[in-house]
């Protein structure tokens, strides 16, 4: 079977996983911290990678790389949390950019949700990831994984509805 | 999939039509700049389809033909040679592009590339050797190159040698026929081989 194959043997070529799973990465970079800022952490998660290449789990590189991704993006949130800000400017997230970016209100609202649920939703919907990935990432069960991306739709659905 | 799940689904992803070619281009400059890759390789299209070429540290490891998957190539070198591969321009690239565009075009007779030969060795390697050395428009046999290679009753393992020329055009396994003047498989198939032979001729000959 392809899975006991690929157990036994090495890391994949880096360009060949930077291609599949890169584009989907950087969507959900995009919305994690911003149209502004997601090239440069989308660089640094993908440099660390490489760094760290030989230890890639060949059974779950996709998650692997969100995991460094998410790390990433708390690293980053922290530098931002010490720049000078506009009064009453909320430090959270997506951003009013990536509702403008993606052209879509909805983004507004995912801001408005557990962080948790904002995790999972945009995981989901921005990563493509499959629930056992997301717990992966979030260092949760797949059944939780799975129970913040219906919380979170749900959440999100009356809301709108409501509107 | 709910009109929200749709919703949150929908929009702009990095690599359907946006920037993403802009992003990986300078993800890996940067990655080559540090030294983080090993393997750098160029696709180039040339009148025989688009073939792959790879630079080690020590010069041209690998060139592809039309014939080979990438994806393939790429995985044998991840466990033969090193994972950390990445399509990104290098000056041996550069160099090695040319000098092929030149070659096709029936302006350059002798390379001048470094080579890394990381990918062959013991009488693989001799019979490669003896190969690189068979001069434009010439053609020699699989029995001779066994031959020069110091083992003239190997003609099957040179053969299989220059199957798995792991530097076609460069390294001209095109050159080396059967002994009854047949032409002889090739991994780009025969009519490249033929076309190749035929480009070579006519040049000399002119």
């Amino acid at each position: 079977m392809t899975g006991n194959r690929t157990h036994t043997e090495g890391p994949p070529p880096f360009e060949t996983a930077l291609e599949d799973h890169g584009p989907r990465l950087h969507a959900w970079l995009l919305a994690r911290v911003g149209p502004s800022r997601a090239d440069d952490v989308f660089q640094e998660t993908m440099l660390a990678a490489l760094a760290a290449w030989d230890r890639v789990p060949v059974q779950s590189v996709r998650a692997w790389l969100f995991t460094i991704a998410r790390n990433k993006a708390i690293d980053e949130q922290r530098r931002d949390a010490n720049r000078p800000r506009p009064e009453g400017e909320v430090d959270s997230w997506p951003s009013a950019e990536v509702a403008e970016r993606l052209e879509d209100p909805v983004w507004d609202q995912v801001r408005e949700l557990p962080e948790k649920q904002r995790i999972a939703v945009t995981l989901r919907f921005r990563g493509d990831l499959n629930h056992r990935e997301i717990g992966t990432v979030m260092e949760i069960s797949e059944a939780a994984a799975r129970r913040n991306v219906f919380e979170g739709v749900k959440r999100l659905r009356e809301r709108i509805e409501d509107e | 999939m709910s009109e929200i799940e749709a919703r949150l689904a929908a929009g702009e992803v990095a690599g359907t039509g946006s920037n993403w070619e802009e992003i990986r281009t300078s993800l890996l400059r940067q990655a080559d700049r540090e030294g983080a890759i090993d393997l750098a390789y160029e696709r180039h299209d040339t009148p025989f389809g688009t073939m792959v070429i790879v630079a080690g540290e020590g010069g041209i490891l690998r060139i592809a033909l039309a014939a080979e998957p990438e994806t393939e190539v790429l995985t044998d070198l991840a466990r033969r040679v090193s994972p950390r591969i990445g399509r990104t321009g290098r000056d041996a690239l550069t160099d090695a592009r040319r000098q092929l565009d030149d070659y096709f075009g029936g302006e350059l007779r002798t390379f001048d590339l470094p080579l890394d030969w990381r990918l062959t060795r013991g009488f693989r390697r001799e019979v490669l050797h003896e190969t690189a050395a068979i001069p434009y428009g010439a053609t020699a046999s699989y029995a001779q190159m066994a031959r020069q290679a110091g083992s003239p009753r190997a003609v099957r393992a040179a053969g299989s040698a220059l199957a798995t020329n792991p530097l076609p055009i460069v390294v001209p396994c095109h050159r080396v026929l059967r002994s009854d003047g047949a032409v002889g498989s090739y991994l780009g198939g025969s009519p490249m081989k033929e076309s190749l032979l035929k480009m070579e001729r006519e040049r000399t000959a002119a």
